[in-house]
């Protein structure tokens, strides 16, 4: 009986096996976006957190210099003798030919357990790494590297673009003989001496546990996750549609079974494994399909990350079980939910309910007021949170509230326009197709929702995108106001640098930074001197009068957006950089995409409490069409390595060149929400159709040729696409006014002004025409081809 | 006698065992000196270093009870081993330093280590004054201008569960193992050179996490240097030092090898120092109870027999749990002797998976 029945149901897809591919393929596309999406974000944040593991940084305290020099080597074997665990690191950045590497030095011998592995084993290697100059590497480092001098060895353990080595290789590689902190071993014998009385002049500073990298780039992959969770969203509404109409339509079967004495819950249970067995086969395609499209952006993801973030990441993806099973987990959960109604209804279904599609579309009309009460409380939650919401969850919330609110409110202000619609139309033929567009509301909303939700983000993101572009671009031509960057590789040939630009150049400006700790967060701390250059270009959104006198007096500070955010200050406040040096804020400017604090003060009064800086960096102001030659007289007379130097036009092309890079993902990504979208739309009306024929025969019958029929239902579908990307307009500049207004300053600390781009709504309306048209073309080329006999069973036999 | 620990030999590589010999001992000595019959041993300057040799060390174990008469042991091991038989400078020297320190009592047994690579001053051994230091661990003499500069030290140590600090004199002489201080491994003639000062009487204190103990009792300090001590067939040794209630003392230890019997030595030292050296088989060593320790099964109970002296004793370990969880971990801790003599000693056993 059981087994019977099982087949009785599943038979529904051997006769509709369009509808199965529906649901298969939708809950395989919905699956396999948010996987792919997941499969992207998984492989980057392992190699975050790889990177941040280098030895042990993410969970040992520091031994640093308060001046923010290097320690003398002599200074780890005193404190060793002192008692106290301490193991010292050397870094620096190395060119070589055209690849610059991080190289870290690092003792094996003090190394804290706890500190990350490197990949050495045995004697044989400790004498390699000791005696031999072993350089270990990651193997895409290895690669890019070439042929070079080193002895070079392949290690997994070692993140891209690093060379680990023992201190005495760094050494002679960076040309140093002293190191930049020591890494505190977490366990320290009892009784020591405390650090404050041996070494007053070096300071702790407690491990980083999420590492820069992974700070940097949380914004990138909450775009991301965003987006893949919309798309997801948008899959269930397929899966919604198809399922439950498959339940309407097998209503005659499950009277059938019932009336031959099969339990109302064997029903309900075999309807239950039937969706589970086509969850899981829908998810694993899903997993698959992640997998590709995860390969398939990773190495655009990757470059995006090292170009914008320096972050080094592999391309290639690595299946994890974590991500496998988390798809299936949500394909599976997705499907149930998106059951769950029809399930319900089933199962409280009296045994011999009339078997009528018709009760399906008409009890949906009563849940229509039920919809629109639903989305106009959405509304006002999202109108309360934006107004009083704090922080990024609360952020998110509105973003979700405004979404779901308004695809609700949708069927009910379809009904609106198409009942004023009406109301004009002067034929009966246009009174009859108005009519009959309301009639078919109810049966399309969920796909027409997913269509609105998915032009709506479409609009809300490239809104944002746009105008972060065009900002974006205004404040690089501020922010990078000089003609030439220019670096030394070490003092001695600094100073040479400056005497030979000194006759060559309008001005040369010292670039000084130092990373302090303030108030517990990492803050960049420039000295800069009073120079044109930044008093006519540099971004101040807010400032106090004379500000750029105050400064060049040494009598104020110059902070951040995001310092200034964070920390809720005024101008006018004073900030303590060092316990006995504390700055006035005097004004605030805008600095995209760094995650970290950062203040300007005056240069001589930061090199007066840091006079180790080192002093390297210089931006050096020429007449533009001079800066070429002046490049290549320090290459060629001075013989400065090309790498060291920087032009203002190259510099410019390439950050733009990795901004467009980054949003590409997010094009991409688009474009699969807007084709799910589509896809929601073809699989209802398909599903429809046949059931559409009770509407259509009369209408056939008093004269109307099928050709004008198929005319008008593709016309209905193109039009209620324009109706519902009317409503995802104003939806979508909504969406990214909480883009940019709350998501962007709860995550990153900034807010960028809102630029509206109407050229693109209407890109973006032909494209939504084209999905419709194409979704439709099928069931109306099956309508025009409908064999009138068809037309006539209709009225043949009336269910 | 070590062969003590060397075990070490430095780091890492437990794994190397099975086809060289515990800890990578049974390698080749390519470019090395080796040991060579008839050299006489020189004081004080073979107190200090030997960079022409491969490994070497200086390794300190104690009997100690406190002022109730509870046992407790206590271990102070420096190890010097060189990767490559050329110099280097500075932080590229080729000299590697490795130290464990360990304190056993009835209950626990507290161990630790470190590492440090020559050149830099954080690890090292003169041998005029006599020092031997790796960090703040420090083992250095008191000895009087005149007298032997190994025959009154002071020790310390700590880790992060224990500290120690003694003072040690020695009542009696030097004592070479072997021919003249020549002791062999092997059959096929492996061999180091090995002295020891067994004659200390210590005084001092000892921290652990229960409180501080005021110590006293008897010490066994062992000096060896070679190049390569075990034949590669060999996978582990036990080794002995015993001090008998009469004055006495033996040291004793049996090389087990994958191929053949193993390979036993041992020096009886009369009161006065006066030392008989036994070759292999004289000394009969058997092991007895074994136990489960760290997850291997290690004869904590040994039977020694040595027919020459009328010795016939079962030696026990005090705590069967003295494992040294350190880089390459061994069994070492105090025991005690009973049978035809009664003593007290230091066990060290390694090689056993």
């Amino acid at each position: 009986m059981i087994a019977a029945g099982f087949a009785a149901l599943l038979s529904h897809w051997r006769y509709r096996p369009l509808q199965l591919l529906t649901l298969i393929g939708g809950l395989a596309l919905a699956t396999g976006l948010w996987t792919g999406v997941q499969a992207i974000n998984s492989e980057a944040r392992s190699s975050y957190s790889r990177a941040a593991a280098v030895l042990g940084q993410d969970t040992l305290e520091q031994l640093q210099s308060d001046s923010g020099g290097p320690i003398a080597a002599d200074r780890f074997v005193s404190l060793r003798r002192a008692g106290w665990l301490v193991s010292p690191v050397v870094t620096g950045d190395l060119r070589l030919g055209q690849n610059r590497v991080r190289v870290m030095g690092f003792d094996v011998f003090t190394l804290p357990r706890g500190a990350a592995p490197i990949g050495l084993s045995g004697n044989e290697d400790i004498a390699a790494f000791i005696g031999d100059g072993l350089v270990l590497a990651h193997p895409d480092t290895v690669a890019a590297l070439g042929d070079t001098d080193l002895n070079l060895r392949t290690s997994l353990r070692v993140a891209p673009g690093d060379l680990m080595a023992d201190i005495a290789t760094a050494w002679s590689l960076l040309e140093r003989r002293d190191f930049d902190y020591l890494l505190l071993a977490a366990e320290q014998p009892g009784g020591l001496e405390p650090l404050s009385q041996i070494v007053p002049d070096l300071r702790r500073v407690q491990p980083d546990a999420q590492g820069d990298i992974a700070r940097l780039t949380d914004s990138f992959h909450l775009n991301l996750t965003a987006f893949a969770f919309l798309s997801f969203a948008v899959g269930l509404f397929i899966v919604h549609a198809t399922i439950g109409l498959a339940f309407e339509q097998r209503r005659a079967v499950i009277r059938t079974l019932r009336a031959l004495g099969m339990p109302n819950r064997a029903v309900v249970l075999l309807l239950l494994t039937e969706i589970v067995l086509l969850a899981l086969i829908a998810g694993l395609l899903g997993v698959m399909l992640g997998y590709g499209i995860a390969a398939l952006l990773l190495p655009d993801v990757a470059a995006t990350l090292a170009g914008l973030y320096g972050a080094n990441v592999p391309g290639t993806l690595t299946l994890r079980p974590d991500w496998v099973l988390t798809g299936l987990a949500i394909a599976l959960g997705g499907a149930l939910l998106a059951v769950w109604q029809g399930l319900w209804r089933i199962a409280r279904l009296p045994l011999l309910a009339p078997a009528q599609p018709r009760a399906w579309a008409m009890a949906s009309r009563k849940n229509t007021v039920w919809t629109t009460l639903g989305g106009l409380v959405l509304l006002l939650a999202a109108l309360l949170l934006a107004w009083f919401g704090r922080g990024l969850t609360a952020g998110f919330l509105t973003l979700g509230a405004l979404l779901l609110g308004a695809a609700l409110l949708l069927p009910a202000f379809l009904s609106l326009v198409l009942a004023l619609g009406a109301r004009a139309s002067r034929s009966v033929m246009a009174e009859w197709v108005w009519a009959d567009m309301r009639q078919q509301v109810p049966n399309l909303s969920l796909a027409l929702m997913a269509l609105m939700l998915a032009l709506a983000a479409n609009i809300g993101v490239g809104t944002m995108v746009s105008s972060f572009r065009y900002t974006f671009t205004g404040w690089l031509d501020q922010r990078l106001a000089s003609e030439l960057y220019v670096s030394a590789d070490n003092e001695a040939q600094a100073e040479e640098l400056r005497s030979f630009l000194a006759g060559r150049a309008d001005a040369v400006l010292p670039m000084r930074s130092l990373e302090v700790d303030i108030g517990g967060a990492p803050v960049f701390v420039y000295g800069i001197v009073d120079h044109a250059t930044y008093r006519d270009h540099w971004p101040l959104l807010e400032s106090l009068e004379d500000v750029w006198d105050r400064v060049a007096a040494g009598e104020g500070a110059l902070i951040n957006e995001q310092m200034y955010r964070r920390g809720g200050h005024r101008l006018g406040d004073r900030i303590a950089i060092t316990p006995d040096w504390a700055e006035e804020i005097v004004g605030v400017y805008s600095d995209y995409g760094n995650p970290t604090g950062q203040m300007i003060v005056q240069h001589d009064r930061l090199m007066a409490s840091f006079p180790d800086i080192a002093k390297l960096r210089h931006a050096v102001r020429v007449p533009p069409r001079d800066a070429q030659a002046l490049a290549e007289a320090l290459v060629d007379e001075f013989g400065l390595p090309p790498g060291n130097i920087l032009n203002q036009a190259d510099l410019k092309r390439f950050s733009l060149q990795i901004f467009d890079r980054t949003f590409l993902v997010t094009g991409a990504l688009n474009i699969f929400t807007l084709g799910i979208a589509a896809f929601a739309i073809f699989a209802n009306l398909l599903t429809l159709s046949s059931m559409r024929l009770m509407q259509l025969a009369p209408v056939w019958a008093v004269g109307t040729t099928r050709a004008e029929l198929a005319r008008l239902e593709m016309l209905r579908t193109l039009a209620l696409a324009v109706l519902t990307w009317l409503l995802a307009l104003p939806v979508g500049l909504l969406l990214a006014w909480v883009l940019l207004a709350i998501v962007n300053v709860e995550a990153f600390g900034w807010r960028l002004p809102m630029h509206i781009f109407p050229a693109a709504w209407f890109q973006l309306l032909a494209m939504a025409v084209l999905a419709a048209g194409v979704a439709a073309a099928i069931p109306v080329w099956r309508l025009a081809r409908t064999q009138p006999a068809n037309f006539l069973k209709v009225f043949v036999h009336e269910r | 006698m070590s062969v003590r620990i060397l075990l070490l030999l430095f780091l890492l590589m437990t794994c190397g065992v099975r086809a060289q010999g515990f800890a990578g001992l049974g390698t080749d000595a390519e470019g090395f000196s080796v040991p060579e019959p008839g050299r006489e041993l020189v004081f004080p300057q073979d107190h200090g270093p030997h960079p022409d040799f491969r490994i070497e060390w200086w390794y300190l174990t104690a009997n100690l009870k406190d002022e109730n008469g509870a046992d407790f042991g206590l271990q102070w091991t420096l190890f010097r081993s060189a990767l490559r038989p050329t110099a280097g400078k500075g932080w590229s020297a080729s000299q590697t330093w490795m130290a464990h320190a360990g304190v056993t009592t009835g209950e626990d047994h507290f161990s630790t280590e470190r590492f440090s690579r020559g050149g830099i001053g954080q690890a090292g051994v003169t041998a005029v004054p006599f020092s031997a230091w790796i960090d703040d661990w420090r083992m250095t003499s008191l000895a009087a201008p005149g007298n032997d500069s190994l025959s009154a030290l002071r020790v310390f140590a700590r880790g992060p569960d224990f500290s120690y600090d003694i003072a040690l004199t020695a009542s009696g002489p030097l004592v070479l193992h072997g021919d003249n201080g020549l002791s062999v491994k092997s059959a096929s003639g492996q061999a180091s050179y090995y002295y020891s000062q067994p004659f200390y009487t210590v005084t001092g204190t000892i921290t652990l996490p229960s409180g501080r103990f005021t110590v006293s009792g008897r010490a066994w300090l062992d000096r060896e240097w070679s190049s390569q001590p075990l034949d590669p067939d060999q996978t582990g040794w036990d080794w002995l030092s015993l001090h008998f209630d009469d004055g006495a003392k033996l040291m004793g230890f049996r090389l087990r090898s994958r191929s053949t019997d193993a390979y036993t030595s041992a020096t009886w030292i009369e009161p006065g120092g006066k030392t008989t050296a036994y070759g292999d088989g004289v000394l009969k060593m058997t092991p007895g109870r074994v136990r489960r320790v760290a997850g291997r099964d290690v004869p904590v109970e040994w039977r020694l027999q040595l027919a020459e002296r009328d010795l016939d004793i079962t030696v026990r370990a005090i705590n069967p749990q003295s494992w040294m969880e350190t880089l390459v971990p061994y069994w070492e801790g105090p025991v005690t002797a009973e049978g035809s003599r009664r003593g007290q000693g230091y066990l060290e056993m390694t090689g056993y998976e």
